[in-house]
């Protein structure tokens, strides 16, 4: 932060370049958006869709070859930055060709949707990137705040006001918690930094109770951006409350977002004291996974259970972040990625199923979904196998990863008590496969969606088998992230 | 030479490949049936060259092939058979090309979803039996779950819900906690390869919990008391082909593993435990065996019959170090062994084909209650010779296959200890009286109702299906030498391993 040059500051612009690029054009389409008329609205998605598209390619071709940090220090680019903002970036995409044709039919398409969305991801890479405290903080919130809106988007529904003020008020409770737990940091180390963090962390501070004091309201702040139980209760009623089309963005890049914070100020800043919040995440992972599980079998409402089935995953991250090994994070960041690969396909069959005034959210409406569409009968049911953690799906390697992480330090309670919940887990995911292929259906209608939906939801969940399968190469990237 | 190079990777995808290919038949019922027979034969033909190119007198894995699979976790895409694996990976060909032809009438809803879960259900169960590295072992074993699932669930009966559920969930607890113990001992050997972990020094504390691991999965599998209870419910609610896939495969899978896995990797546990395995086996074999004779279903007669005689497959798997400290000798162990192997043979075969008698009668009159039938040999003598035969061979009737595993797996025992084949010995009894008791009932007597009275006897597929399954029992039962040759070398390979203490000094 001292050594701040403009000469510095020029040369590193160079790397955030896919943000600025998404900065700009989101601000364009923002204007264009203006000047569409209704008729013309899906434009805006189309645009967004090849902005975020453009994004992507953007970030790959960025060179990366270690950690660059630019910007006078705010700024930081390494392979794991890239590999999450790749994932958000096509994620975002994604949702967005998901969400077109769910907010036509329930005539809520309005251009604010993509833009806020758009600030939203813009929101996320600074997250990713951040090099200090500062740009951290500034990520988040641009984030955070796109999304209370994006909650409140469907302007006539009542649960859907009462959702976003809730997340408002709790989200704000939290991120001034972080803040706070940010400052004391900064009090104790003098430093914004999180390079120069880690150095004055790892020479003394190992028992500095100031500095426990910050990480246990930074755990506060991750606990609750991440989900995890006890800072947990704003999922299931926003999840619920949301359009479907928003409740997929929070489930997936938001969490993409939260996973960076969580590795930004944890393994990265807080290396030194890993043993301190390595206690405090065991906490919060054995909580998350137990309640997360055990709440998900009484729901009738499938958002609200997915909403649980998050919060039992995030337990499950934990574990690999817990573990304190370059094995570890690779297993969470793993874990994350395949996350949403599977979570979005999940929602964007909520999505497919939706109609005209109604929402396809409850469990009863997947009955005999395979005499409706075995095709997506099928699609639906290797998301839920995945989700479930049954090979050869891609959550199977996910778990299996964390699973070790956990033993390989030796904590086998946990590793038995992590398995142990999953099963639990495998029931409330085995009753949707039920109700899809053994019960009879009782809604008869045909399945909308737009040809481009259904060709992209069957490219996620094949992906969610494909890369069940082989798997190696996702593997290799989470290593080469976080060697 | 190049394709019994890769004679297994064939026997696992091709069923694979082909069930989901049926798949796209959809409604076309008639064309998915003979495609379905077609890849099923085309696999036990391929099959057939494993036996016969087969070299008996090698505990080594034979045709072998290995390719890096994800070289990040260290695991690869490694498979090989011995003489212990190679004769389930035929008997589960055989199996296979029988519930195709069998089910050829009896099913009619949603034809190829049904002929295509099991064609990819036999695929993943010779991958379980062909894998030989940890992690493989593992996605086999437990998507192996999935096909069986979906079985139960559209294909059974009124609770086949609850069933499916229980079944699914019970196996996979136990799974599970062998998953835990299969990363333990990747974590200590930084390898995922069977063979490795066999080689692996642990400490007593170590091998007991690794050894409980597997417990809970194999022991859910076989299924041993007490942990039985899904089997009644599975079997009763699943549709004729599974149980029989249930009864002559999956049931081997538990037998298997602890051949494979508990005994080679924990043999200073085994040892300190065997009581516990011995003591359920036992109670499996009398306590169950009293518990089939008081049934009312046919099915659930069934089920727990192969309960207990799975007993005599842990039994006689495990009796080995009681025989090593009663009488220092070595040749009991493989006599146990080689009675453990051949009774899972054989009560693929038996199993599968009481099942299928059941089913015979059952798409007829659509009732498993015994007090449904009676006097069916006035109207179906065919198919009652075959049913009096295959309930001979349940019983262990010598000159049937039962009475081969059976009998080596009692003389074991006595060499232990005598009480050990008093016990087992009361099958004897138990077995000949819940059987035979089923035949007086269901076959034997007067014309029981006019259902019966109607009853045409079987068909030329069902007598197929039922004069192969006959041959081959009484084959197995009157020349088990060449069954036994294949798999000498491999059980005498494992029963040095038992012996060899794998604590560190």
């Amino acid at each position: 932060m001292n050594a701040f040059s403009v000469m510095d500051f020029n040369s590193g612009l160079g790397l955030a370049v896919p943000e600025m690029f998404l900065a700009v054009t989101a601000c364009i389409i923002l204007l264009t958006d203006l000047m569409l008329t209704d008729e013309q609205r899906h434009w805006t998605g189309v645009l967004s869709v090849i902005t975020l598209l453009i994004c992507a390619m953007l970030t790959i071709m960025e060179p990366v070859d270690g950690r660059l940090v630019v910007l006078g220090g705010m700024f930081e680019s390494d392979r794991m930055a890239q590999a999450l903002k790749l994932v958000t970036l096509v994620t975002v995409a994604v949702v967005f060709v998901y969400s077109t044709d769910y907010l036509k039919r329930r005539s809520i398409l309005k251009g604010e949707y993509y833009v806020l969305g758009l600030f939203a991801t813009l929101g996320a890479m600074v997250l990713i990137s951040a090099g200090s405290l500062i740009t951290l903080y500034l990520g988040l919130e641009l984030m955070s705040l796109c999304l209370y809106a994006m909650v409140a988007f469907d302007r006539d529904a009542g649960i859907a006001a009462e959702s976003a003020i809730k997340y408002f008020v709790l989200g704000s409770m939290a991120s001034g918690t972080l803040l706070y737990g940010m400052s004391i940091v900064y009090g104790m180390t003098g430093t914004l930094e999180l390079s120069q963090i880690a150095t004055a962390v790892h020479n003394g501070f190992s028992d500095n109770v100031g500095l426990l004091f910050g990480i246990a309201f930074l755990i506060v702040g991750i606990g609750f951006k991440l989900g995890a139980v006890p800072f947990h209760m704003w999922i299931p009623d926003v999840y619920e409350g949301s359009p479907t089309c928003v409740t997929v963005f929070i489930g997936t890049a938001s969490k993409l977002a939260a996973f960076a914070l969580a590795m930004r100020l944890l393994p990265e800043a807080l290396a030194g004291s890993q043993p301190d919040w390595s206690q405090m995440l065991v906490v919060l992972s054995v909580l998350s996974i137990a309640i997360g599980n055990l709440v998900a079998v009484a729901q009738s409402n499938l958002k609200r259970m997915l909403a649980y089935s998050t919060i039992s995953h995030v337990g499950y991250i934990l574990l690999g972040i817990l573990s304190g090994t370059a094995q570890g994070y690779q297993a969470a960041m793993f874990y994350m990625i395949s996350y949403v690969i599977v979570a979005s396909g999940a929602f964007g069959m909520i999505l497919l199923l939706a109609r005209q005034g109604f929402e396809a959210d409850k469990l009863e409406d997947f009955k005999g979904l395979n005499a409706r569409s075995p095709w997506f009968a099928g699609m639906m049911a290797i998301l839920m196998f995945s989700l479930a953690g049954l090979p050869p799906f891609i959550g199977f390697w996910a778990k299996l990863g964390v699973i070790q992480a956990v033993l390989n330090i030796n904590y086998v309670w946990l590793a038995v008590v992590a398995v142990l919940f999953s099963v639990i887990g495998a029931f409330y995911y085995l009753r949707i496969v039920k109700l899809m292929y053994f019960d009879d259906p009782v809604d008869t209608a045909v399945l909308g969606g737009s040809v481009l939906m259904r060709a992209v939801l069957s490219v996620n969940a094949l992906l969610v088998f494909g890369l069940g399968i082989a798997p190696a190469a996702l593997i290799a990237v989470c290593q080469r992230a976080l060697p | 030479m190049m394709l019994t190079d890769h004679l297994l990777s064939i026997l696992i995808w091709l069923p694979i490949a082909g069930g989901f290919a049926l798949l796209a038949f959809g409604e076309r019922a008639a064309t998915a049936r003979w495609v379905a027979l077609a890849i099923a034969s085309a696999t036990f033909i391929a099959s057939i060259p494993l036996w016969t190119l087969f070299k008996a007198g090698t505990s080594t894995m034979q045709f072998v092939e290995r390719t890096a699979w994800m070289p990040g976790i260290h695991s690869d895409f490694y498979i090989g058979v011995d003489g212990i694996s190679m004769p389930l990976i035929v008997l589960t060909t055989f199996t296979t090309v029988l519930i195709v032809i069998s089910g050829w009438e009896s099913v009619e809803k949603r034809v190829s979803q049904y002929l295509a879960a099991f064609l990819i259900l036999e695929g993943l169960m010779i991958g379980v039996f062909a894998a030989l590295d940890g992690v493989l072992f593992y996605v086999f074993w437990e998507a192996m779950l999935l096909p069986m699932f979906i079985i139960i669930g559209i294909w059974g009966g009124p609770r086949r819900v609850y069933a499916t559920i229980k079944f699914f969930l019970y196996t996979f607890i136990g799974s599970l906690l062998m998953l835990v113990a299969l990363i333990y001992l990747y974590l200590k050997t930084g390898r995922y390869e069977l063979a490795s972990f066999q080689e692996l020094p642990l400490t007593l504390g170590e091998q007991t919990f690794i050894f409980l691991a597997f417990f809970a999965a194999f022991a859910v599998k076989v299924p041993m008391w007490p942990v039985h209870t899904w089997l009644p419910d599975a079997h009763v609610e699943a549709p004729t082909g599974g149980s029989v896939v249930l009864a002559a495969i999956m049931l081997k899978m538990g037998g298997y593993g602890f051949l494979r896995f508990s005994l080679p990797i924990a043999p200073d546990a085994s040892r300190k435990l065997d009581w516990l395995i011995i003591s359920l086996s036992l109670i499996a074999v009398v306590y169950i065996g009293f518990v089939a004779l008081v049934q009312r279903d046919m099915k659930k007669l069934i089920a727990y019959s192969s309960i207990a005689h799975m007993g005599f497959v842990t039994l006689g798997a495990f009796v080995g170090y009681q025989i090593v400290s009663s009488t220092g000798k070595l040749a009991g162990i493989e006599l146990g062994m080689d009675g453990a192997v051949v009774q899972m043979l054989s009560h693929g075969l038996v199993s599968a084909a009481m099942f299928l008698c059941v089913g015979v009668m059952y798409d007829r009159v659509h009732s498993r209650e015994i007090s449904a039938y009676g006097g069916v040999v006035n109207t179906m003598p065919k198919f009652a010779a075959f049913m009096v035969l295959f309930a001979m061979a349940n019983a262990g009737l010598p000159g049937t296959s039962g009475f081969v595993g059976e009998f080596l797996v009692i003389l074991a025992s006595f060499k232990a200890n005598v009480w050990f084949a008093f016990l087992a010995g009361t099958t004897l009894v138990l077995g000949a009286a819940y059987t035979l008791w089923l035949v007086k009932r269901v076959i034997f007597g007067e014309v029981a109702n006019e259902k019966v009275a109607a009853l045409q006897d079987v068909n030329g597929r069902e007598f197929f299906v039922l004069s192969v399954l006959a041959a081959a029992v009484l084959l197995v039962g009157l020349w088990p030498a060449p069954l036994l040759d294949v798999m000498r070398a491999s059980t005498h390979h494992l029963a040095q391993q038992l012996l060899v203490s794998k604590i560190p000094p």
